[in-house]
């Protein structure tokens, strides 16, 4: 498969990126794509040229490494899937490909690809745990009784990866779905509820000082989610959000 | 509420409040506009009540202005937040791809909408306040369907209505249901409510665009 990539290079994060043109030969459609962009950085390596810098670690979609923007979409054209499961059989012979990085003024780059995503850990260590003394003492989860509804949406919702992905996706840069994942998680268990009114609050104002955009509801994070976060999670972030700010 | 309104989710929550009044105040519009297709002396005898009822007058109104204002100003302020969230943007962004237009373009419907609003209150709402409070004319109960009528006679003017109503039609097919995800409500109902919602953002246009193209054939 010959192929020719656009791809965003950028030295460092404060001085200039701009698109540059590779040709590419020989690619077969069981690569995946990393290693389809490692096939380009061995030849650019070859040539005295600096590689692409692109993140990506498990390489088998559950650590929520790798965050490129693929022909417009984050993670490519298919659903269901982050970046190192999207194959290079999704593309046609002769195709051009544009990679860009996450964009959000939230997610500034570091190195070309790379995008420094460090904001979703602040808005999980806002409030994205349950405090319990782990010590030793200890009672078993499974002690306490959980209506299988609840545990089954809690845990959908705890599929989130935090890849960024749903913040790439929306017009606005906006995290919600990220946070609403995080906050339903634990808003659905009875482990969660004690902490929930600080939880959503804290979470909800880290998201904000962050500087990420608002959610207008466009539906596109969970149409590029590579977990299938469900918008549901932000109806019920706004309710726990809604709720606890009337109850002060 | 100054600080209420900081947070991103108490800002959609307003905006989704401001926007289920606005759209109960269209059903209200749409349905006192409809009668005077069915009758003229019950158009009148009803236009007559909302423009000279005290708690309509000096209470529902400014509400509903307030109401305007609030939607429109929240919608700008929001966007702009919303633009400043990404400043470089893609080379290559294919947002067809997992939204919809109108999702999408909710500030360009409404900047229609508002442009239109301007031409609504220039041709009946400003006249109105002129007749009843500026100039002090006595009140005639049969007057409002002759002079509304009247703004139909013009081609290009009800040409104007025509596609000021498909964007509201636009903004609505987004807004309406969204509204509702933003005050929290998505459950096993809301995909019913997504049919209602969208039902009526195709119909209550369509509805308006009927009326004004009624009284224009009716002229001719």
């Amino acid at each position: 498969m010959k192929l020719t990539l656009k791809i965003w290079r950028q030295d460092g994060a404060n001085t200039k990126g701009k698109m540059v043109d590779y040709p590419i030969d020989g690619i077969e459609g069981d690569m995946s794509f990393l290693e389809m962009l490692d096939v380009l950085n061995e030849e650019l390596v070859a040539k005295g040229e600096e590689p692409v810098e692109f993140d990506h670690d498990c390489r088998e979609g559950i650590c929520g490494s790798c965050s490129l923007q693929i022909n417009g979409e984050p993670h490519g054209p298919d659903r269901l899937i982050t970046t190192c499961q999207l194959h290079m059989r999704s593309f046609n012979d002769g195709d051009t490909i544009t990679i860009e990085p996450f964009r959000a003024n939230a997610f500034p780059v570091i190195k070309d690809l790379i995008v420094d995503r460090t904001a979703f850990d602040r808005i999980q260590q806002a409030g994205g745990y349950v405090s319990v003394n782990t010590s030793g003492n200890t009672i078993d989860a499974n002690s306490i009784p959980v209506n299988k509804h609840n545990a089954d949406d809690s845990f959908n919702a705890a599929t989130c990866i935090g890849c960024g992905a749903c913040v790439a996706a929306c017009k606005n840069a906006s995290a919600m779905l990220f946070t609403s994942a995080k906050v339903s998680q634990y808003a659905l268990l009875p482990q969660g509820r004690v902490e929930a009114v600080d939880r959503v609050q804290a979470m909800v104002r880290q998201m904000d000082e962050e500087g990420f955009g608002n959610c207008s509801n466009t539906g596109a994070c969970e149409l590029e989610c590579p977990k299938g976060i469900s918008l549901e999670n932000i109806a019920r972030m706004n309710r726990e959000y809604l709720s606890a700010n009337a109850k002060g | 509420m100054g600080g209420l309104l900081k947070s991103s989710v108490a800002k959609k929550f307003a905006m989704a409040l401001s926007g289920l009044f606005l759209v109960l105040f269209l059903l209200q519009h749409f349905t006192i506009n409809f009668i005077s297709v069915i009758s003229p002396d019950v158009f009148n005898e009803i236009s007559h009540f909302m423009g000279t009822n005290f708690l309509v007058q000096a209470i529902l109104q400014p509400i509903l202005i307030f109401g305007v204002i609030f939607h429109f100003i929240m919608g700008f302020v929001l966007e702009i937040q919303n633009r400043n969230a990404r400043s470089i943007g893609y080379a290559n962004y294919k947002g067809s791809a997992n939204s919809s237009w109108m999702s999408r373009n909710m500030i360009f419907s409404g900047a229609v909408i508002l442009a239109f609003l301007g031409l609504h209150f220039y041709d009946f709402w400003f006249p109105e306040i002129m007749h009843k409070y500026i100039e002090s004319h006595p009140e005639d109960p049969t007057r409002y369907y002759e002079e509304t009528i009247a703004k139909f006679e013009n081609p290009i003017r009800v040409g104007v209505y025509v596609i000021s109503f498909v964007f509201l039609m636009l903004h609505l097919l987004h807004g309406f249901a969204s509204s509702f995800q933003s005050v929290g409500f998505n459950n096993k109902y809301s995909k019913g409510l997504q049919g209602f919602t969208k039902a009526f953002a195709i119909l209550i246009p369509l509805g308006f665009i009927f009326i004004a193209v009624y009284h224009y054939i009716n002229h001719l």
